[in-house]
C-alpha cells in the first residue's frame, strides 16, 4: 500500500488522470457520443418507398423541416417556450425576491420548502392532477362558476388560436401547466442571484440618493439578469423538449417533442426525428449567443 | 464655522443584548476632519451607519445640521459614504459609477458625464472612465469610490476604513492625499479607523471609542499627550501604567501614565535634575529596532516599564540585559488616568 501511495505522490498527474477517467468516459463516450450519433443520423434520409434509412450524407431531411406542417410545429413549440419563459420570469421574480429578502430564517426555509416541495412528487402525477383541475367538471371550473365568472372564461376560451372547449384541452391549459411545472427552475436561480448581491451595493445606491424603486431598476435587476437567463435556459429548453404535457393537457396539435417521439417510434423515421431534435439545440445555441452579446453573463 | 454638521444626543443602538452604541454624545463641526477611532466592535462603524441612515437609534437623537434625522432614509440625507469594500457597481463603468448620484437627480447626461470626468481627474483617474471596477487595482477602486461620493458635493462625507484594504506604502500616500483633498473641497469628513497612526496624522479631532462609548474626544495632540483613561493611553500609542510606589508618591495611588519615549536611561549613580522623577531598575530585554531601541526595565516595586531610546549615533550606548540603570523623566510628562470608566 505504501509503495502505491508513494508512486501516486511522485506522479500526481497520473492520479488526476485516473480520477477523471470514469467521468470523462461517461461524458465523452456516452453523452457526446450519442449527441454525435444523433447529429450524424440527421444527415441521413428515409427512403419513401422502402421505408429504409439510407445512410448517405445529405440535407434532404433538414429540407423536410421547412415544410409548412413542420414549421408549424416548430413555431408552436418555440412560441410556447418563449411565452412560458416570459411568464415564469415575471411570476418568479417577486417570489424569488421575497425568498431572498426574508430575514427570518424560519420563514425563509418555509418559502424554499414551498417552492421545492412540488419537485418531490412525480412530474406525470402533477400533470394529470392539473388535467383534473382544468377539466370542465374540475375544481377550477367549479370555483369560476361559484364566482359567476363563466362568461369571462368562455370569452377567453373562444379566443381563436389559444382557446378550446375547456381549459384542459386548450393551449391556455398547456401554457398554465408548463408554467406551473417549470416555475421552481426559474425561482431558484433568481433567488440565488438576488442573494449574491452584496448588501453594501444596495446601501451605496441608497446612500447616493437612490430611492428603493430606482435601486431596484438600476442595481438589483441588472445584477440578477444572469439569474434570469439561467432560469430561462431551464424553462425555455425544458418546454422545447417536453412531449408529455402537450399530450395530456391541450389540443391535439403536436409539439417538437411529440413529433420526435412519433417519428422515431411509430413512423420509424429516425433521420427526421434526429433533425427535429437538432432544432432545440440550435435554438438554444442562438439564444445563449444573444444573451452573451447582451452582456447577460458580464456580472457573473 | 460655528454650526455643527452632526450632533449626537444620548444616542443608543442595541443589537439584541449588545449595546453597540451606548448613550453617545458628540458634535462634529462644519468642515472638520473628525475621526472615530477604536478597536473592532467598539461602536464606531455603527455610529457612522447611524449618520448615513442605514441604522436608526433605539434612543436619543441624531442631528444632521439642525435637522433631527433619526428616521430620515439614507437617500434623503445630504451625506455620502465611502464604503470599506468600496461597493462599486460591478455592472457599470467607472464613469457611470461616479455619475450615479447625478443620474439619480436626473441631471442631463452630458453635464453629469462632464462632472464625473472632473471628479475622476481630481482623484487622478481621468483615463479610467470606460473601465469596469473589476479591471482596477485596489487603490484605484478606492479612489473611484471617493470620486463617486465626492462628486455630488455632499455636506458630509463618511469614510468607513477606506484604506484598510491597501498596502502600507499606498495607505501612507492616500492618507496625505485624503487630507489634502479634504482641505481642498472643504467638506466635513467623518472617518472611521482602528489605525491610531492614521487617526493622528489626518484628523482635526478624534473620538476614541470603546465598548460603545466615547472614552475621550479631543485633538490628536491632546489625545496622545493627555490620555484620560488607561484604554486611550494604551490604544493610542504605547504607554506605561504606573500603579506602584510612584503612583502613591505622586497621585495618591491613582494610576499614572508615561510614554516610553519620555523616559531617559542613565548609568547608576547619575543624578536627576529638578522636576524629574528618578527610579532605579534592571534591564530585562533590549530590542534593537534601527531608529530606536526598545527596552523593558523592571523597577524595584516589580513594575515593568517600556522605554524607547532614540539611536542618535551609531555609538549610542546600548544597555545590556541585566544592567542596573537609573530612569529619569519629567514630572509633568506623567498624567493621572481616570479610573472606573
Amino acid at each position: 500500500m505504501r509503495g502505491l501511495s508513494n508512486f501516486f505522490y511522485r506522479h500526481p498527474a497520473l492520479g488526476v488522470f485516473l480520477l477523471l477517467l470514469p467521468p470523462l468516459l461517461w461524458l465523452g463516450v456516452v453523452y457526446l457520443g450519442s449527441l454525435f450519433a444523433l447529429l450524424l443520423q440527421s444527415f441521413f434520409r428515409l427512403d419513401d418507398f422502402t421505408g429504409q434509412v439510407v445512410k448517405e450524407f445529405g440535407f434532404s431531411t433538414y429540407r423536410q423541416l421547412f415544410t409548412p406542417a413542420n414549421l408549424d410545429v416548430i413555431g408552436r413549440t418555440v412560441g410556447m417556450a418563449g411565452i412560458v419563459t416570459l411568464a415564469s420570469a415575471i411570476i418568479a421574480y417577486p417570489i424569488a425576491f421575497a425568498m431572498a429578502k426574508t430575514a427570518n430564517p424560519i420563514w425563509r426555509s418555509a418559502l424554499y420548502l414551498l417552492v421545492l416541495m412540488p419537485l418531490w412528487s412525480s412530474y406525470v402525477v402533477r400533470v394529470y392532477a392539473w388535467k383534473l383541475i382544468l377539466a370542465k367538471e374540475g375544481a377550477l371550473n367549479w370555483v369560476i362558476t361559484q364566482l359567476q365568472l363563466n362568461g369571462l372564461l368562455n370569452a377567453f376560451l373562444s379566443l381563436p388560436g389559444v382557446g378550446g372547449s375547456s381549459l384542459s384541452v386548450s393551449p391556455i391549459g398547456t401554457f398554465l401547466v408548463f408554467l406551473y411545472i417549470w416555475l421552481p427552475y426559474m425561482i431558484l436561480p433568481i433567488a440565488a442571484a438576488i442573494e449574491r448581491i452584496p448588501k453594501t451595493l444596495l446601501e451605496a445606491s441608497s446612500d447616493l440618493g437612490g430611492k428603493p424603486n430606482l435601486t431596484f431598476w438600476r442595481v438589483i435587476l441588472p445584477l440578477t439578469i444572469p439569474g434570469i437567463v439561467a432560469g430561462s435556459i431551464f424553462t425555455f429548453s425544458l418546454t422545447l423538449g417536453d412531449y408529455i404535457i402537450p399530450g395530456v393537457v391541450g389540443n391535439s396539435k403536436p409539439f417538437i417533442g411529440q413529433v420526435v417521439l412519433i417519428q422515431q417510434g411509430t413512423a420509424g423515421n429516425i433521420p427526421l426525428a434526429a433533425a427535429f431534435t437538432v432544432v432545440p439545440v440550435v435554438i438554444m445555441a442562438i439564444y445563449l449567443t444573444i444573451a452573451r452579446r447582451l452582456g447577460a453573463f458580464d456580472a457573473l | 464655522m460655528n454650526t455643527n454638521a452632526v450632533t449626537f444626543e444620548n444616542v443608543s443602538r442595541h443589537f439584541g443584548k449588545v449595546k453597540a452604541v451606548d448613550s453617545v454624545n458628540f458634535e462634529v463641526k462644519d468642515g472638520e476632519f473628525f475621526t472615530f477611532l477604536g478597536p473592532s466592535g467598539s461602536g464606531k462603524t455603527t455610529c457612522l451607519r447611524l449618520i448615513a441612515g442605514f441604522e436608526q437609534p433605539d434612543s436619543g437623537t441624531v442631528y444632521i445640521g439642525n435637522q433631527a434625522a433619526n428616521t430620515l432614509p439614507p437617500y434623503e440625507r445630504d451625506v455620502h459614504t465611502v464604503f470599506q469594500d468600496y461597493a462599486l457597481f460591478p455592472h457599470m463603468t467607472v464613469l457611470d459609477n461616479v455619475a450615479y448620484s447625478m443620474m439619480v437627480k436626473k441631471i442631463p447626461k452630458v453635464e453629469r458625464q462632464r462632472k464625473a470626468q472632473e471628479a475622476l481627474e481630481l482623484v487622478r483617474l481621468s483615463e479610467m472612465g470606460n473601465r469596469r471596477p473589476s479591471q482596477l487595482s485596489g487603490g484605484q477602486r478606492q479612489r473611484v469610490a471617493l470620486a463617486r461620493a465626492l462628486v455630488g458635493r455632499p455636506k458630509i462625507l463618511l469614510l468607513d476604513e477606506p484604506l484598510g484594504a491597501l498596502d502600507l506604502k499606498l495607505r501612507e500616500q492616500m492618507q496625505v492625499e485624503l487630507k489634502a483633498l479634504q482641505t481642498q473641497v472643504g467638506i466635513t469628513f467623518i472617518y472611521v479607523t482602528h489605525d491610531q497612526e492614521e487617526a493622528l496624522s489626518m484628523s482635526d479631532r478624534i473620538a476614541v471609542f470603546n465598548h460603545g462609548k466615547i472614552e475621550q474626544l479631543d485633538t490628536p495632540g491632546n489625545i496622545y499627550e493627555y490620555p484620560k483613561t488607561a484604554f486611550v493611553a494604551g490604544f493610542v500609542g504605547t504607554s506605561n501604567l504606573l500603579q506602584g510606589d510612584i503612583a502613591k508618591q505622586f497621585a495618591k495611588g491613582q494610576p499614572l501614565q508615561i510614554r516610553p519615549e519620555r523616559i531617559r536611561i542613565l548609568p547608576t549613580g547619575a543624578t536627576s535634575k529638578a522636576g524629574e522623577v528618578s527610579v532605579t531598575g534592571k534591564v530585562e530585554e533590549a530590542v534593537y529596532l534601527g531608529m530606536q531601541t526598545r527596552y523593558r526595565i523592571r523597577l524595584a516595586d516589580n513594575t515593568l516599564l517600556t522605554v524607547s531610546s532614540q539611536n542618535q549615533s551609531s555609538e549610542a550606548a546600548l544597555w545590556p540585559v541585566g544592567e542596573e540603570v537609573v530612569l529619569c523623566w519629567l514630572e509633568r510628562d506623567m498624567h493621572i488616568l481616570e479610573t472606573g470608566v
